[in-house]
């Protein structure tokens, strides 16, 4: 066994049904091989780790609450091109199963299972209102871009 | 010491090096786990990583077609 564990660290900033694909790929392909892997949610890219997979106006303020609601969740995430008002993610789902390819969803609950680390960035959340509490359970930790160097120092980082 | 199994004929990338992982994690010591694969990048990697896991590969043979099995032993 190699004396230093591996390590992939992922800034995921984009909120794209296929990019997030992409950040969910890499990651649990990463653990699985025995890397350790961190996911760091800013920005669009919170949307993913939102508890509330729909529409909901998170945040005090007015602007907070358009914002989130507008920016939605896991089930609202779009693709990046060819949405087509969001027909186009359920599609794509649709013949990932039909491929037996793996869904985003069974993405996400293999990294959970594989103790893939989640963290979402404080400033992100500050400007949008979004509180701990608004996200996931699996989230270890809110950080700031300190932290996150630490964290990613010595290992492989991709933004995504 | 107890024999596991698993079938990643119908998965692809990232879920064969997943699957094969999370049913590696449930082994003991002296456990060994049956993994039925199709040629081509499972059959190159999945043996590869859990070697480099520290996991040991018994034996790779071809049971059908483009189908193997691999044993591997923690």
């Amino acid at each position: 066994m190699a004396a230093t564990k591996k390590k992939l660290s992922i800034v995921s900033f984009s909120g794209d049904f296929d990019k997030v694909i992409a950040v969910f790929t890499l990651a649990t392909g990463a653990a699985a091989v025995g890397y350790e892997v961190n996911l760091f949610f800013t920005f669009w890219g919170l949307n993913t780790i939102k508890l509330k997979k729909g529409r909901a106006p998170l945040g005090k303020g007015i602007l907070d609450r358009v914002f989130n609601f507008l920016m939605g969740g896991f089930g609202n995430l779009p693709l990046s091109r060819l949405n087509f008002l969001g027909a186009s993610p359920h599609l794509m789902t649709y013949m990932m199963k039909k491929n037996n390819v793996a869904t985003l969803a069974e993405l996400v609950q293999a990294a959970k299972d594989l103790k893939v680390n989640f963290y979402a960035c404080e400033m992100a959340m500050l400007i949008l209102g979004v509180k701990k509490e608004d996200l996931i359970p699996e989230v270890k930790e809110v950080l700031g871009v300190a932290k996150f160097l630490e964290n990613s120092e010595g290992g492989e980082v991709l933004f995504i | 010491m107890s024999t596991f199994k698993i079938d990643i004929t119908k998965d692809h990338c990232p879920m064969t090096f997943v699957k094969t992982k999370l049913e590696l994690e449930k082994l003991n010591s002296g456990d060994t786990l049956e993994v039925l694969l199709s040629e081509g990048e499972p059959l190159d990697n999945v043996p590869k990583s859990a070697v480099e896991q520290g996991y040991k590969v018994i034996s790779t043979a071809p049971v059908s077609g483009k189908t193997h099995l691999v044993v591997i032993e923690k």
